[in-house]
């Protein structure tokens, strides 16, 4: 696979990235720069500031030190921008944080219809497009309540293409669902690879990241330890921490 | 042993006669248990020994359309004429003899343009537009002045009008304060955030009364030489101020109570504050507090009767009047049900409504 990197094909790049809550440092020295259409799969021990990092790429928390770039946009205080880049960047959450009070159908073209001012109409037949693609469209009348855990974290992917993201994240997307159901998610997210699209997961599905990842980060206490691609990652790692955490998912 | 064969198919068996129909309906609802039973008991007896004699004194032995001088004579039985001879007193007050069938009609579009508000499916702008102008042809009723009515001074205006005017456009108008308070409350700018916590601090840490006195002793104190503010805007103004202050409170309540994903999810879309806020936290919230709303709603329906203290007329001040006449003293009794009975077909409305409303937009199933 092809993994070469240049600045100028990066869409998020990272330099000396630190983040505090109040006194705790929870992230330290972040360098991180992933190039259009790569795939990057993270994990690391709970508490290891996984989510934290991919939270700061679309602010929904804010790093004190160092800088990030998304798509050629630094990410500052300045609202306009941090709207912009939210749009371009997909989020799914271990939670789904599908909105209960709207059908299906509804939260898919919320976004598009007040964020990106698509008509109607055209929101409506892009949601249908993607509800298909995810293989639930029959659902589209219905209430998130409605639906399984499965069906609902697809419904969420869908929601976030529907803005036609740039870049997406997923936050533990598998992690909350019964165990019948990750095989479903993962399958429309490795549909999601083929066609291009650039990812960055939280994930422990460790044939998930051999399948699709071109780079596994391995992070501990806030820092990223050790990269490297799917195959070496998993066979040779270098970090005493990466080998323990390694033994404890396999086992 | 010989395994014994059911006598009917499985399908035709009925479950035990005591667990369906109105015997059923008994057993779960008044005989679940010694206690329930108990209570049963004693509630029936107290009905017996308090409905006969009501009965006998409300209807068998009440007189309708007499004059008082009849009604002294009759006796013992209730003497609802006190109603029927001052019905038109205690709805409007001092309203001009002539023109009251002014607020009647007001009242009358009121109600009928509640009524078709209740379905969710009338929700469309028309019906906005609907409001407005309905509002707008209600005050001209009762103020006159234009297309050849007779104008109607404030200080006439009494009554049931007076009171639905008070409680619909107070309520209709604190809540949306409310909701604004409960939002800045909860921000990040600070002095946006403590000039609500103290407004709503301050305003629930008084009672109605001393903000009705305020609005119409103390506050004209501060206004220029000459002007004057009309008594019931006053009045109106200081419900407002005050139930909103509760509103916040309640709304405050359900956006604590939301999942912090759905902030989450709502930025993460790109969506600005106000979208946030209008198409996914406030939809929820607001959903959540229907009741405890609703229980300020009606309190505070009940509370515009505190304005007679400020002199006005509304609907408990007429009664009130109407009982001073030396010819009608003594039938309290009668007046205050029939006011108490318009009270609670309005605050039956407001509740019955919150449960079409909660029914209606659950949709968790
Ligand atoms: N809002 C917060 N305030 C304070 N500490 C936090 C907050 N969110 C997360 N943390 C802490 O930051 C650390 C990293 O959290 P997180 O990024 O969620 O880890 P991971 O996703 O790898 O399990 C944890 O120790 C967690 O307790
Ligand atoms: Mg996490």
């Amino acid at each position: 696979m092809n993994t070469t990197q240049t600045d100028n094909n990066a869409i998020i790049t990272i330099d000396d990235m630190h983040k505090w809550y109040g006194d705790f440092h929870v992230l330290k020295n972040i360098n991180l720069t992933v190039t259009r259409g790569e795939r990057i799969v993270i994990c690391g021990p709970s508490g290891s500031g996984k989510s934290t990092l991919i939270r700061c790429i679309n602010r929904l928390e804010e790093h004190q030190r160092g800088s990030i770039i998304v798509d050629g946009i630094e990410l500052t205080n300045d609202l306009k921008n941090i709207e912009k880049i939210r749009a371009e960047v997909g989020m799914v959450f271990q939670h789904f944080n599908l909105f209960p009070h709207l059908t299906i159908l509804e939260n898919l073209t919320l976004g598009p219809i007040w964020v990106r001012k698509t008509p109607k109409k055209e929101a409506e037949a892009t949601a249908m497009y993607y509800l298909e693609k995810v293989r639930i469209a029959e659902q589209a009348k219905k209430y998130p309540g409605q639906l399984s855990g499965g069906q609902q974290q697809r419904v969420a992917i869908a929601r976030s293409l529907c803005m036609k993201p740039n870049v997406m994240l997923f936050d533990e997307p598998t992690s909350a669902l019964d165990p019948e159901m990750v095989k479903e998610v993962l399958d429309v997210m490795i549909s999601l690879a083929r066609d291009g699209m650039t990812m960055l997961v939280v994930s422990h599905e460790m044939g998930f990241a051999k399948s699709v990842a071109h780079r596994v980060l391995f992070m501990d206490g806030g820092e990223i330890l050790e990269e490297n691609e799917p195959h070496a990652f998993f066979t040779a790692p270098q970090h005493e921490r990466t080998k323990l955490f390694l033994s404890q998912i396999l086992e | 042993m010989e395994k014994t064969l059911p006598t009917q198919p499985a399908e035709l068996v009925k479950p035990p006669a005591t667990d369906i129909g109105i015997l059923g309906w008994l057993k779960a609802n008044l005989f679940n248990g010694w206690f329930n039973s108990l209570l049963t008991v004693i509630v029936i007896y107290l009905i017996y020994l308090a409905a006969p004699s009501f009965i006998q004194w409300a209807f068998l032995d009440s007189s309708w359309a007499a004059n008082s001088e009849q009604c002294k004579m009759a006796g013992a039985g209730a003497c609802w004429s006190v109603i029927t001879a001052n019905i038109r007193f205690i709805l409007f007050g001092f309203y001009p003899h002539d023109l009251q069938w002014r607020p009647l009609l007001a009242v009358v579009i009121l109600v009928l343009l509640l009524v078709y508000s209740r379905n969710r499916s009338h929700w469309r702008k028309s019906l906005f537009y609907g409001w407005l102008v309905g509002l707008f042809v209600m005050g001209l009723l009762l103020k006159g002045g234009l297309f050849g009515l007779e104008p109607v001074e404030s200080n006439n205006w009494g009554g049931l009008p007076l009171t639905l005017l008070l409680s619909v456009f107070g309520l209709t108008a604190a809540y949306p304060v409310g909701i604004l308070l409960a939002l800045g409350r909860q921000s990040k700018m600070a002095v946006i955030k403590s000039f609500c916590v103290v407004y709503i601090e301050l305003i629930r840490g008084v009672p109605l009364i001393s903000l009705l006195f305020m609005s119409s002793v103390v506050f004209p104190l501060f206004l220029p030489e000459g002007m004057v503010i009309n008594k019931i805007l006053r009045a109106q103004v200081a419900i407002i101020l005050f139930t909103a202050a509760y509103i916040a409170e309640v709304v405050r309540g359900g956006l604590q109570g939301l999942d912090r994903g759905q902030y989450e999810a709502a930025e993460a879309l790109g969506l600005n504050y106000f979208q946030t806020m209008r198409l996914i936290i406030l939809p929820q919230a607001l959903k959540i507090v229907i009741p405890p709303s609703v229980s300020i709603l009606i309190s505070a329906f009940k509370d515009t009767s505190l304005v007679v203290i400020i002199a006005l007329y509304d609907l408990l001040k007429t009664t009130q009047t109407t009982l001073t006449d030396p010819k009608w003293m003594g039938y309290s009794a009668e007046a205050y049900i029939f006011v108490a009975m318009i009270y609670f077909v309005c605050c039956f409305f407001m509740s019955n409504y919150s449960r079409k409303l909660e029914r209606e937009l659950d949709t968790s199933r």
